[in-house]
């Protein structure tokens, strides 16, 4: 165990992260602010965790973005999975994250589960292959979420079906697209943009699809890039790197994360991804809306193992709590403590958006370690 | 129990089953109490064979507490449900700086159960009491029909005594106080992980389920005016933590390069995305006390085999808010908030 989980301590190091706070507060340039958006939930859960922007200038601004798996899922995608267990009584497993998002009419899979319906939480796809093999005579759906990171095992988890003939096995695929999301974030249908100066980009998506995706956005948009690793080290040497470019005036995709990350990604699990899953044409994104060609779907091959298509599923039109700011906040437009529920009706007990939810959401991950920041008003919601 | 007087008949212990006769109240019953429990179990008391255990009383305060087990897998590195429900019961007595003198614990079986892992759980409870020096004495058992249990939930309940002059409590922490904790966090919950089904790692961790009675009660002996003890059981120990600050009305700044945490808990913690603080303890304490006396305190702990890795890991402080506060390694700080959700079920 410990061999395989070595060097935690060395990336978190008090006196090599004293040296780089202390190189930032010398480069920066007093004259402006830094703007700086994490495109992972993972980095903002660090930042958040390891008090990073304590160590930051007062110019040096983290605006959280949207990379939490979670958050960007639509209300509607929920309540379809919560339908696929009453309504057609399938066995429904998914990452414990999902289990307390809330769905349409305050349900969320959770509070289906307590009410009878057979939803269980898996750690891997794996565990989902295993629980159909041994339950051959019920119907078993894998509620499949994330980003490109969690979506290469989806892929095995259907060609292994495939090869079984593990007809009880389907998968619910709401796999979505990094650069779709950039994309959308820097050049949103409405117009309505969002102000960042630059990104730090995603760790574990970018090893499987590279650093060359994120090219395009940078020189187009004149926006530096710096793919991050999620050690708290890993997010301030990056935060320096941006810094840097936007001195410089420069905007390229630089790669912090050079220890995992390659240009070209890991070709074995994007020619998979490409041999089961193929673009749709529109998804529907929390808080970003719908964005053309930012999701997967299973290819025709693999229909007999695409729940969509196995249960008739259309999900329809998803229809967020009033109030509720997360759109606003995931794409970066506001922050946690802008929002009227964050801290009153909000909370991760009781939570209304799904920011709220997983330890990667903004408002989870500001409630939870960063409330005492505030200033009277939240602080005194928060006690 | 003499053996004229034992009902005739020997129960299967090497493949019997429980079964709903088992607590009907009728001879089969009497034959599990007396083949399983007594013979582990059975202190004076509990061979009268009364529906209960009577005993003399003391002047002074008593203390009275109740935990119930539900733990799964049934038998971990490092213990079993009987000897946790014997160990969680004696510590909560023991947070008040009580004495503990007796247990009664009660038993819910489920039908099938094997008679080979109840014989086992009793013999456990029973060295877990002795080595503790505070007796069972009084029991009961329940049946429920297969599906509606998990093999066996153990409730215990401690009765002890406070000794003259001490008063601790978790609404007593001051503004000013020193918090220890008595040894590594997260031992327990991150060894029952390492066996649950669908997670099932590699790991030499053990369990730290122990009895804190001795080392509470060198820690009164050398320091008289503790505040605060409580053990940091489910939710770890950022939600015991939240819980003083909010009966105490204070907040609390920890420092986390202080907080003692075993480098295989670290790694797999890091690995299942959890965090070290909220991750269940069975053989540890956290202690508030006056500044003053925290480093007799601290060597008090460290002179017992179970508060060997002692520290001092930050103070209370004033705060309206009641926030527990945390100064990271990397030098930053944030919160350390109440358990959101349920980190693991079923780890106690």
């Amino acid at each position: 165990m410990r061999a395989g989980v070595k060097y935690v301590d060395e990336f978190r190091d008090h006196d090599v992260a004293a040296g780089l706070a202390s190189r930032i507060a010398a480069e920066v340039d007093t004259s402006r602010t830094y703007r700086l958006m994490e495109f992972c939930g993972g980095h903002t859960h660090a930042i958040h965790r390891h008090g990073i922007q304590d160590l930051m200038p007062a110019n040096v601004d983290f605006i959280h973005g949207p990379g939490c798996p979670v958050c960007v899922l639509p209300m509607a995608r929920i309540d379809a999975a919560i339908e696929l267990a009453e309504r057609h009584g399938v066995t429904l497993l998914t990452y414990g994250d999902m289990m307390r998002v809330p769905a349409g009419g305050r349900r969320s899979l959770m509070t289906a589960k307590a009410a009878g319906a057979d939803i269980r939480m898996i750690y891997s796809t794996q565990d989902a292959l295993e629980i159909a093999r041994r339950n051959a005579s019920r119907p078993v759906v894998f509620f499949a979420i994330g980003f490109e990171t969690t979506t290469p095992p989806t892929a095995v988890a259907l060609k292994t079906a495939a090869a079984e003939g593990l007809t009880n096995f389907s998968v619910f695929c709401n796999h979505v697209l990094t650069p779709a999301a950039l994309r959308q974030l820097l050049e949103p249908d409405d117009g309505d943009r969002v102000e960042v100066d630059g990104f730090l980009g995603p760790s574990h998506v970018s090893t499987v699809i590279g650093s060359r995706p994120y090219e395009v956005f940078a020189e187009h948009y004149g926006k530096p890039i710096v793919i991050t690793g999620f050690e708290p080290l890993d997010v301030m040497q990056a935060t320096l790197m941006a810094i840097r470019q936007l001195n410089d005036g420069r905007h390229e995709v630089e790669n912090q994360y050079t220890r995992v990350v390659t240009r070209d990604g890991n070709r074995r699990a994007q020619d998979l991804m490409d041999e089961v899953f193929e673009v749709r044409a529109s998804f529907e994104w929390r808080g970003l809306g719908d964005i053309a060609a930012s999701a997967l779907k299973i290819r025709p091959a693999f229909a007999a193992f695409d729940a969509e298509q196995r249960y008739d599923l259309t999900p329809s039109r998803s229809r967020d709590v009033k109030g509720c700011e997360c759109p606003a906040i995931l794409r970066g437009q506001k922050k946690p403590e802008d929002c009227r529920l964050f801290g009153t009706v909000c909370t991760p007990e009781t939570p209304m958006g799904s920011c709220m939810v997983s330890s990667e959401g903004a408002c989870a991950a500001h409630w939870s370690y960063g409330r005492f920041r505030s200033d009277g008003d939240t602080a005194d919601r928060a006690a | 129990m003499n053996d004229e007087r034992r009902l005739p008949g020997r129960i299967d212990l090497k493949r019997g089953a429980v079964d709903m006769s088992h607590g009907s109240g009728g001879r089969a019953m009497m034959q599990l109490i007396e083949q399983v429990f007594l013979p582990h179990l059975g202190g004076e008391a509990a061979i009268a064979g009364n529906d209960f255990a009577a005993f003399d009383s003391e002047p002074g305060r008593m203390v009275v507490a109740t935990d119930a087990h539900v733990i799964s897998p049934l038998f971990f590195p490092g213990g079993d449900i009987g000897s946790l429900a014997v160990h969680g019961t004696i510590n909560d007595v023991a947070m008040a700086g009580a004495v503990p003198r007796l247990i009664a614990a009660s038993f819910v079986l489920e039908e099938g159960f094997p008679l080979a892992d109840l014989d086992r759980i009793a013999a456990s409870m029973g060295e877990a009491a002795r080595a503790a020096r505070v007796p069972v004495v009084a029991g009961d058992t329940k049946v429920v029909e297969r599906g509606k249990g998990d093999g066996v939930f153990i409730t215990t309940t401690g009765i002890g005594r406070v000794p003259e002059g001490i008063a601790i409590a978790g609404d007593r922490a001051r503004a000013g106080d020193a918090i220890l904790v008595s040894g590594t966090m997260g031992d327990h919950g991150v060894a029952i992980m390492s066996k649950r089904e669908n997670l099932a790692f590699d790991t030499e961790l053990r369990s730290d389920t122990a009895p804190l009675h001795g080392l509470v009660a060198a820690m009164i002996a050398a320091v008289p005016e503790i505040r605060c003890l409580r053990d940091p059981t489910r939710g770890g120990l950022a939600t015991t933590l939240n819980e003083i600050a909010r009966q105490s009305g204070v907040g609390m700044r920890l420092r986390e390069a202080a907080i003692p945490v075993r480098d295989d808990v670290g790694a797999a913690c890091e690995f299942l995305g959890l965090d070290p603080l909220y991750v269940a303890n069975e053989g540890k304490l956290v202690a508030i006390c006056p500044a003053a006396r925290a480093e007799t305190l601290l060597a008090a702990m460290r002179a017992d085999p179970l508060g060997r890795d002692a520290t001092i890991i930050g103070e209370v402080v004033a705060d309206e808010h009641g926030f527990v506060q945390m100064e990271t390694v990397l030098g930053g700080n944030r919160m350390v908030d109440w358990l959101a959700g349920e980190q693991l079920p079923r780890i106690c």
